[in-house]
């Protein structure tokens, strides 16, 4: 439906900021939308490398005793591809997608702090690029994702590779934090007249919590891995056992973030399937407080249960009890929200999109990997099970049925928003089935080959254990879903050139993002609507159920309801980048330190340029305030 | 241009939907991670510091550390958050000449704890503690260092809004610039009353 423009009136248009045209004005963007492009095509590019990365493993484990692959090669890849598919591609994909959604459906113009948006997906790339240096640079971090004491120390892990997986990632970190806190403040601060904390869209609620779980995790694994690089560069002693040393500090530290991790990965996703299933169900979402109150409760017992993690260490009865049951009772909260996707399902005029069936799908194999979690859960199954394949086929359903899956719902959903053009339904549709039946037959046999005793994190077998055949097909799986990937490129690069136009709502929603044009102007509404209801641009279609659907007439939401604000969108700036490349610099200083003139003129230049970054930010800020005379 | 109604342009400060400073929220949050970081190395002190001397290595920090010393250097940086305080009065009232003395007296004040500390570390050196002499010196130098570089940062920060203030002396936000360099100064300041008391105190 065509949104009116005439109230626009007395809004003056926005003023011609000088945005540099092609590459320069991507470096040097501000604008959310931007930032949230850049996010999502870098996180799909490491996507796409974490997956070859995982495909060369495949085929070292199709066959039993095979040579494709050497054995610390096979170490580098499990540890590159972890880190990359967490650090580089979920998460960040999450963070793109809530960079591009979350100021439109809240009715802002912008993030609430646009130059630190900028900088964060500048040290997100800049960290992931350190990171894979490691190849070139003597060999990339092969101890795990985890990164373990006392192996990660310089008698065991002589290369720089755990180096580079220090630095590289404590940049994605400060990107993270920055980027959370940014979130935080935007939800809390930026919201349109009207549009309370119980209106807002169950998106905005989940990257909230995200937020919040990101701001308070993410410190722990700061912490331990600044103490690790003391202990590799400067001599001490906190993870060297032999010395008086903790590794199962390190273990506590590392977990104490990792499992609040593992929701900073899936309660976003859990946010796009509460605005996908209500809008291809046409129905209001089942239970909207069950929902946004589960994801409070799941990010709050999320800090209590990292020890999980660690029952292969023996950490006594009763830290053990009380790990396992704080565990099962996030099963809780993740079966309301569960039965809520399903009782907003019932009875509904289904329509089965791509993003709807992505949806559907995400359900079901979040529900098999649930399954397994609480198997995982249970101190003694899960020292029959812990480091074994199951463990494997369980994230993997967490997070390749879950976060992944749910990811591939929420950019179907949001292409034509984000390019103005639908992506093909027919390619979607086969992409889907062939991504369905190929995950499964891919990750549904570890649980087999796990549970027959196949440890993790081996890069080769004996033929005669039993494996062999389910390996086999795990390999072949694998390949159907790299073509299933291959397919969604394809209906990628058909559909920007070609796909049928969108218009502002192509899916007949509810929320405020899709009042706008398809892409949205640079300042993303003409005027900030009034929200009266969770269901704003539904009021606005269709008044007859508008309000919280008790009949009772509620005021158009896209006609001002007050005097609208002069728009005012801050400048381009490649300060923000700046930064990131001097911070960059200066890790890469640090990293070196062994080679002293190398070391002292990185971090000179790195200091210097951060330095200058920063006065230059402190310039931008003054520029782009009101007040400041123009 | 003209102040506006928008949800995140209200009045002189960027008011928004909770009623706070946009960038104030942006603080307290920040703050909130890194109480989460200091946490962390907290523990790690206090983890290891029965191991430590439980070892044939084991450095006593009651036989290494000056608590006089250190009295003195913690009394500096309580004196900065009272300057601190003061400073922030004086620019709300309006009295930029105060605020000049009452800011650049935090910063020195804070510089003056940080000579204090590299003392202390230089101390410490010469009579065998080290980052790697033993568990002691390892958590030690982490974490009060650590601490010492916030201080550090702390105080580049007070002198940026020092000299934004110079730079643009009629900006709306002054206000709002040093209120928020203070709330960091405070924070630091209140992590180093926790380190005292654990490391120097008990």
């Amino acid at each position: 439906m065509a949104i009116a423009q005439g109230h626009v009136g007395h809004v003056s248009a926005p003023p011609a900021t000088t945005v540099p045209a092609g590459l320069a004005g991507w470096l040097s963007t501000v604008d959310h939308k931007r930032i949230g492009i850049i996010y999502m095509l870098a996180a799909f590019v490491f996507f796409i490398i974490g997956g070859i990365e995982a495909l060369l493993m495949r085929v070292q484990l199709g066959t039993p005793e095979n040579t494709f692959l050497t054995p610390d090669f096979y170490n580098q890849l499990f540890t590159m591809h972890g880190t990359t598919m967490i650090f580089l591609a979920v998460m960040p994909m999450n963070v793109g997608l809530g960079n591009y959604v979350v100021p439109l459906m809240i009715g802002a113009r912008d993030m609430a702090f646009p130059r630190l948006n900028a900088m964060s997906v500048w040290l997100f790339i800049l960290g992931g690029l350190m990171l894979y240096f490691s190849f070139f640079a003597g060999g990339a971090p092969n101890v795990g994702w985890f990164a373990y004491a006392p192996l990660t120390q310089k008698p065991y892990s002589p290369t720089f590779g755990v180096d580079y997986w220090i630095l590289g990632l404590l940049l994605t970190g400060v990107a993270s934090i920055a980027g959370a806190l940014n979130f935080i403040v935007t939800i809390l601060n930026m919201r349109a007249p009207g549009l309370s904390l119980n209106r807002m869209p169950l998106f905005v609620w989940m990257q909230l919590i995200v937020g919040f779980i990101l701001v308070f995790a993410f410190p722990a694994l700061t912490v331990a891995q600044i103490e690790l690089l003391f202990d590799r560069h400067f001599g001490t002693r906190f993870f060297v056992p032999s010395q008086g040393g903790d590794a199962v500090l390190w273990q506590h530290l590392f977990w104490f973030f990792g499992h609040p991790e593992v929701y900073i990965l899936i309660l976003p996703v859990m946010g796009i399937v509460s605005e996908t299933l209500p809008t291809f169900s046409r129905k209001p979402i089942f239970g909207y407080a069950f929902v946004a109150f589960s994801g409070v409760a799941i990010g709050f017992l999320g800090f209590l249960v990292w020890a999980h993690h660690m029952f292969g260490v023996g950490l006594g009865p009763l830290a053990n009890a009380f790990f396992a049951g704080a565990s099962f009772l996030i099963a809780v909260p993740t079966g309301v929200k569960i039965f809520n996707w399903i009782a907003t399902m019932y009875d509904g005029a289904l329509s089965l999109t791509t993003s709807m069936l992505y949806s559907i799908g995400f359900i079901a194999m979040f529900i098999i990997g649930g399954l397994s979690g609480i198997t995982l859960a249970s101190p003694p199954v899960d020292l029959q099970q812990t480091d074994s394949y199951y463990v494997v086929a369980h994230l993997h359903y967490v997070l390749f049925g879950g976060s992944i899956l749910g990811l591939f719902a929420g950019v179907f959903y949001w292409f034509p928003k984000v390019t103005g053009r639908m992506l093909d339904e027919r390619l979607g549709k086969v992409q889907f089935w062939l991504m369905m039946i190929s995950f499964n037959v891919t990750f549904f046999p570890m649980h087999i080959i796990g549970t027959d005793g196949m440890p993790r994190r081996i890069y080769t077998y004996e033929s005669g254990m039993g494996w062999d055949l389910w390996n086999l097909v795990a390999t072949v799986g694998a390949f159907l879903m790299a073509a299933s990937v291959l397919l969604f490129l394809w209906n990628l690069m058909v559909s920007l050139r070609r796909g049928a136009p969108a218009g502002n709502d192509p899916w007949d929603a509810a929320t405020l993002e899709w009042s706008v044009s398809s892409p949205p102007p640079p300042h993303n509404f003409d005027q900030i609507p009034v929200v009266h209801s969770r269901r704003p641009l539904w009021d606005h279609k269709y008044p007859e159920h508008a309000g919280d659907g008790h009949g009772a007439s509620a005021p158009d939401p896209l006609v001002a309801g007050f005097e609208q604000p002069a728009i005012h969108l801050p400048s381009p700036t490649y300060h923000p980048l700046i930064l990131g490349v001097g911070l960059t610099t200066l890790f890469f200083g640090i990293l070196y330190s062994s080679i002293p003139p190398l070391s002292i003129s990185l971090a000179v230049v790195g200091l210097a340029l951060v330095a200058f970054a920063i006065v230059g930010w402190v310039r931008d800020s003054h520029k782009d305030s009101p007040y400041a005379a123009h | 241009m003209a102040h506006s109604s928008h949800p995140g342009r209200i009045g002189t400060a960027n008011v928004g939907s909770l009623g706070v400073d946009s960038r104030k929220l942006g603080v307290w949050t920040f703050i909130g991670s890194e109480a989460l970081f200091f946490a962390a190395l907290i523990t790690t002190y206090l983890v290891f510091a029965p191991v430590n001397m439980a070892r044939a290595d084991a450095q006593n920090p009651k036989e290494y550390l000056d608590i006089w010393l250190t009295s003195v250097l913690a009394a500096l940086l309580l004196a900065s958050s009272l300057t601190m305080v003061l400073a922030l009065a004086a620019v709300r009232r309006g009295d930029m000449k105060l605020f000049r003395v009452w800011l650049l007296a935090t910063v020195g004040l804070g510089f003056s704890f940080l000579g204090g500390q590299v003392y202390e570390f230089t101390e410490l050196y010469h009579h065998g503690a080290t980052l790697s002499s033993s568990l002691f010196g390892t958590t030690f130098f982490v974490l009060t260092g650590f601490h010492g570089t916030h201080v550090l940062i702390g105080a580049i920060w007070l002198l940026s809004v020092f000299f934004k203030v110079q730079r643009y002396p009629d900006s709306p936000e002054t206000v709002m610039d040093v209120e928020l360099g203070g709330l960091y100064w405070h924070f630091v300041d209140l992590v180093w009353v926790v380190i005292f008391t654990v490391i120097y105190l008990i």
